[in-house]
């Protein structure tokens, strides 16, 4: 193979020369600190092998081994009667009654999105697929988080493009429905684009399985595609480091996807799962087949030999340490007792994927990796996880934060309501996403009740009364001004969401993208995120059950702002028959605004950033008292059918939810305000709503039982978006506002 | 009551919404696997969506040489019901059951999206109970979904009532001479209840169910 990875082949060929002075140069190249190789000669009492170096380089990286994160993401609650699995496995697992489970997970795929942006995305797909169906169950929706830089540089059409075809491209054809999500554009994210994809499937409680190869004398198979020389390193070398100009030359890092090979992996999986053929089960993905033997092992308290000689590949005459660190895709190792291995084999065959056996379990604790009839690894398992090296990095805060906090925007004049509007209308962080998820397939199994362009996603399970609400959030600027309030506010912000489907908030996931963590900045950003998070979810009574946390996002010294992406699950049951959605507002009901209606503050606006370019002041901490009445009052709203139609205030302020309302809805409201200000104002734990005037009396009821403010802004009627205050009328014609939106983003890609 | 299969591909996707759809109006739905040769004791088949084979090579390419498509065609030559959704109607029209073919859409994107179509002939096994003029809502789910036919022969069933992907005619649905095999590229099973956004696929759903306890077996 002729790549630009040729001298780390070279240093990776084992017939090559790799004693003495060569040895400093292969672990520095593979990632690994003068510290870190020290530390691997101590637990070996040897030099290490070359096979061995790799399998420690690709688990010990920042990617697989969270080493300087692990000491900080032990202060998020993660307990709760309702958890079944929590962190630390494939994904989480909450209980959803009556026999039901869903698993779920979040992951980021940012570096090979910016190094190849269609495969990046897709294998993205394809790796958070197999983390949920390896728990035993079925995925049932994706949703998808991702953030570029802005549009206008061609760059970045390029990479937003590709990364929506590589998501379409593959989740449609895997057969899993891409049901929601978020696009967000900010220029710093120009050199390092975020795409996390979030993952959740469904099971029945006896269909659970766990990573773990179970007892010695059980048998490692090796399912799925042939392993090549795709991805070598992809965890340590990609995803790992910091970028610079000189990135497009690891793209052989970057790994391919075949979605065709992934759907027969899912169905026959779910049948060995539902035959009871195996003891568990761990997808390849980052360190792929080391990862995939040491983790299993390292669980169980077993030992392993693994035969590379077994393995099917792809092409000839790869090394030991290609084979163990090769991050082919759509593979899966399962641990299968000695009697059931025809049975997994004729499985296999019926679904047309490969299958070999590649080692056993054994007792003791050793990885013993044989190839060509030499011992090429020889380590104790556990070393490769529960000993990687742990970083307490030093943190501090910015110097910056005291002059973003005083860089409060002077507004000396209130700005034009109408064409503030449609401005914001048209910025394609705000305006429609159909160009996007129009190209999803997001229907698929005949759950999704309410989809995507809402604010959360409503997917019931078929045969149930059950139905699962999941809402994503992510707000990098926020986070930037405040990231201990901003990352409490998203948490929140989801929260509102999932309940304005008629759900209670139950679990969380997390991805945190930031910068490089070896500068305190940024550790203590990530330090403040982690603990606004861990508030926001403390005072919602709701565990965190899993996570992602990527490293390096900076590109030529630059970070990302930080940007922590949540995803919160919630339940319905039952769930509503008439599922609240945007376009369900009619002439001649109420327009009601649920919270404070004189929010003034505008730091870490949509406004302030979109008409003024202006990115300063503190943010709103949130109240987790208002947050809990507004949760409290969407899910009784819903529940009692009271309201067919909720949207929160969030990006744009007032103006903007009302506007989404009525373009979804095809119908024009009028409303009254006091002050310009409460129309661009971001406050948390608000929402429209609308309402037959039939159901006043109740609506106030439940607004005094559940504490909420609640005021009656106007009425749903008419051709425009009408805004009144005393003598005062703006008026923005409904079909102006309504192409204005939804021509934002196609007009910037065509 | 009638049996009607549902043939599973490596790569089918949309067989247990199809299977889901026809059970909740009455119908026995079962699957059949590709590599099956025998159909005998079905009344129906359908060939639902999905990418059969991962459509590689071309859509249906493949997924008209398994096995089952033997059978299939047997059974549209007995005049029986055949029925191809989306990935489906590709596949009737690789294997020559229905004329023309389904190439990339107008636009270069996939299309996922409900939309209206007006069904313009009720002599078929899918439309039967349908009034000729009604206009369905209906979600359409495609890349490959432009449908042409250089011979100009196919019967058109129902057509786009907006020009969404480019096909031919405006034609959404086609059928065979004989009415008996008909392929549609939006999906009626995704709009077959209320609570997803529409049911206006029931009605086609349900002609389908009647045509197969119509036809003798």
């Amino acid at each position: 193979m002729t790549t630009d990875l040729a001298p780390e082949e070279d240093a990776l060929t084992e017939s090559g020369d790799t004693g003495g002075e060569d040895e400093d140069t292969l672990h520095r190249r593979l990632g690994l600190t003068d510290a870190e190789y020290q530390r691997i000669v101590e637990i070996l009492g040897r030099e290490p092998r070359p096979a061995e170096l790799a399998m420690y380089s690709v688990m010990w990286s920042e990617h697989c081994s969270y080493k300087s994160s692990r000491v900080h993401l032990g202060r998020f609650p993660t307990e709760a009667p309702w958890v079944v699995v929590g962190p630390g496995e494939n994904a989480g697992v909450i209980d959803l009654g009556d026999g039901w489970l869903a698993a779920f997970r979040i992951e980021s795929h940012n570096h090979p999105s910016y190094v190849e942006p269609y495969q990046g995305a897709a294998t993205g797909v394809g790796g958070i697929l197999r983390d949920v169906f390896t728990m035993g169950a079925r995925p049932i929706a994706l949703w998808d988080q991702i953030r570029f830089g802005p549009l206008d540089n061609p760059k970045n059409r390029y990479l937003f493009s590709g990364v929506v075809s590589g998501i379409a491209g593959y989740g449609n054809a895997v057969g899993v429905p891409t049901v929601g999500g978020e696009i967000a554009f900010e220029e710093c994210y120009s050199g390092n684009p975020l795409v996390n994809v979030m993952c959740l499937g469904i099971l029945r409680r006896d269909q659970l399985v766990l990573g773990t190869a179970g007892k010695p004398g059980n048998v490692a198979m090796l399912l799925g595609a042939a392993t090549g020389r795709d991805g070598i390193g992809g965890a340590s070398i990609l995803a790992s480091a910091s970028f610079d100009e000189e990135s497009a030359t690891k793209r052989p890092s970057v790994q391919v996807g075949d979605p065709f090979e992934e759907k027969k992996l899912i169905e026959a999986c779910l049948e060995l799962y539902q035959k009871d053929l195996v003891v568990g089960v761990q997808d390849l993905g980052a360190a792929g087949l080391s990862c995939a033997a040491a983790e299993p092992a390292a669980r169980a308290g077993v030992g392993m030999e693994l035969d590379l000689d077994t393995v099917h590949v792809r092409e000839p005459q790869m090394t030991a340490p290609e084979l163990l660190m090769s991050e082919s895709q759509e593979r899966m190792m399962a641990f299968v007792e000695p009697s059931k291995v025809d049975d997994v084999l004729a499985v296999a065959a019926k679904w047309e994927i490969a299958a070999s056996v590649v080692g056993r379990v054994t007792d003791g604790s050793r990885l013993v990796v044989r190839h060509q009839g030499e011992v090429v690894a020889d380590i104790p398992a556990a070393s490769l996880t529960e000993e990687a090296p742990r970083y307490d990095r030093p943190l501090g805060e910015p110097a910056w934060m005291e002059d973003l906090w005083s860089n409060r925007f002077k507004h000396m004049t209130a700005p034009e309501i109408g064409p503030t509007l449609l401005r914001l209308l048209d910025d394609p962080s705000i305006a429609s996403a159909a160009w996007v998820y129009e190209q999803y397939d997001h229907m698929l199994f005949l759950n999704t009740i309410v989809g995507p362009g809402n604010d959360g996603n409503l997917l019931r399970i078929k045969g149930t009364e059950k139905a699962i609400a999941v809402s994503t959030d992510g707000n990098g600027r926020l986070c930037y001004l405040d990231p201990r309030r901003g990352a409490a506010r998203i948490v929140y912000e989801a929260a509102l969401n999932v309940a304005m489907t008629g759900a209670r908030p139950r679990a969380v996931v997390d991805n945190l993208n930031f910068g490089n963590p070896e500068k305190p900045e940024v550790m203590w950003q990530f330090r403040e995120t982690v603990e606004g998070i861990s508030e926001a979810c403390e005072s919602l009574g709701i565990p965190i059950v899993g996570g992602n946390v990527s490293f390096y996002n900076e590109t030529d010294g630059l970070d990302i702002y930080p940007t922590p992406v949540v995803g919160l699950v919630g339940v319905a049951d039952p769930y509503p028959k008439h599922p609240p959605r945007l376009d369900r507002a009619r002439a001649g009901m109420d327009l009601w605004l649920a919270g404070p209606v004189d929010a003034t503050d505008l730091a870490g606006s949509s406004f302030e950033k979109v008409v003024y370019g202006h990115v300063g002041g503190r943010p709103r901490a949130a109240d987790g008292t208002a947050a809990r009445a507004a949760i409290d009052l969407a899910v009784a709203l819903v529940s009692e059918e009271l309201s067919p139609c909720l949207h929160d205030v969030s990006d744009g302020g007032l103006a903007v939810a009302v506007a989404e309302i009525a373009i979804a809805s095809g119908v024009g409201v009028t409303f009254e305000y006091a002050d310009w200000r409460h129309l661009f104002s971001e406050d948390p734990h608000r929402f429209v709503f609308v309402a037959d005037p039939a159901h006043r009396g109740r609506i106030e009821e439940l607004g005094a039982a559940c504490r909420a403010t609640l005021t009656r802004i106007g009425e749903v009627g008419g051709e425009a978006i009408v805004f009144t205050r005393g003598t005062r009328t703006d008026a923005v014609d409904l079909d102006e506002a309504t192409t204005t939106y939804r021509r934002a983003l196609p007009r910037r890609l065509s | 009551m009638s049996r009607i299969a549902v043939v599973v591909f490596p790569g089918s996707n949309c067989e247990l919404d199809v299977q889901w759809a026809l059970r909740a109006i009455g119908a026995e739905a079962e699957m059949v696997w590709h590599r099956e040769t025998d159909l005998s004791g079905f009344d129906g088949v359908v060939l639902p969506g999905g990418f059969a084979h991962g459509d590689y090579l071309r859509t249906g390419a493949i997924a008209r040489f398994s096995p089952v498509m033997s059978a299939v065609t047997a059974m549209a030559e007995a005049g029986r019901p055949v029925v191809g959704i989306c990935n489906g109607f590709q596949i009737l029209c690789e294997a020559h059951l229905l004329p023309g073919a389904l190439i990339a859409n107008r636009d270069l994107r996939f299309i996922c999206r409900p939309v209206e179509v007006e069904i313009v002939d009720t002599a078929t096994v899918l439309t039967a109970s349908v009034e000729p003029g009604a206009v369905l809502t209906l979600p359409l789910n495609s890349y490959e979904g432009q449908h042409t036919d250089p011979s100009g022969t196919a019967r058109v069933v129902a057509r786009y009532v907006e020009d969404v992907n480019g096909s031919q005619d405006r034609a959404a649905a086609i059928a065979n001479e004989a009415g008996n095999v008909v392929g549609i590229m939006p999906h009626p099973e995704r709009s077959s209840e209320d609570v997803l956004g529409s049911s206006d696929g029931r009605l086609l759903l349900e002609s389908l169910v009647a045509a197969t306890e119509r036809i003798p077996a």
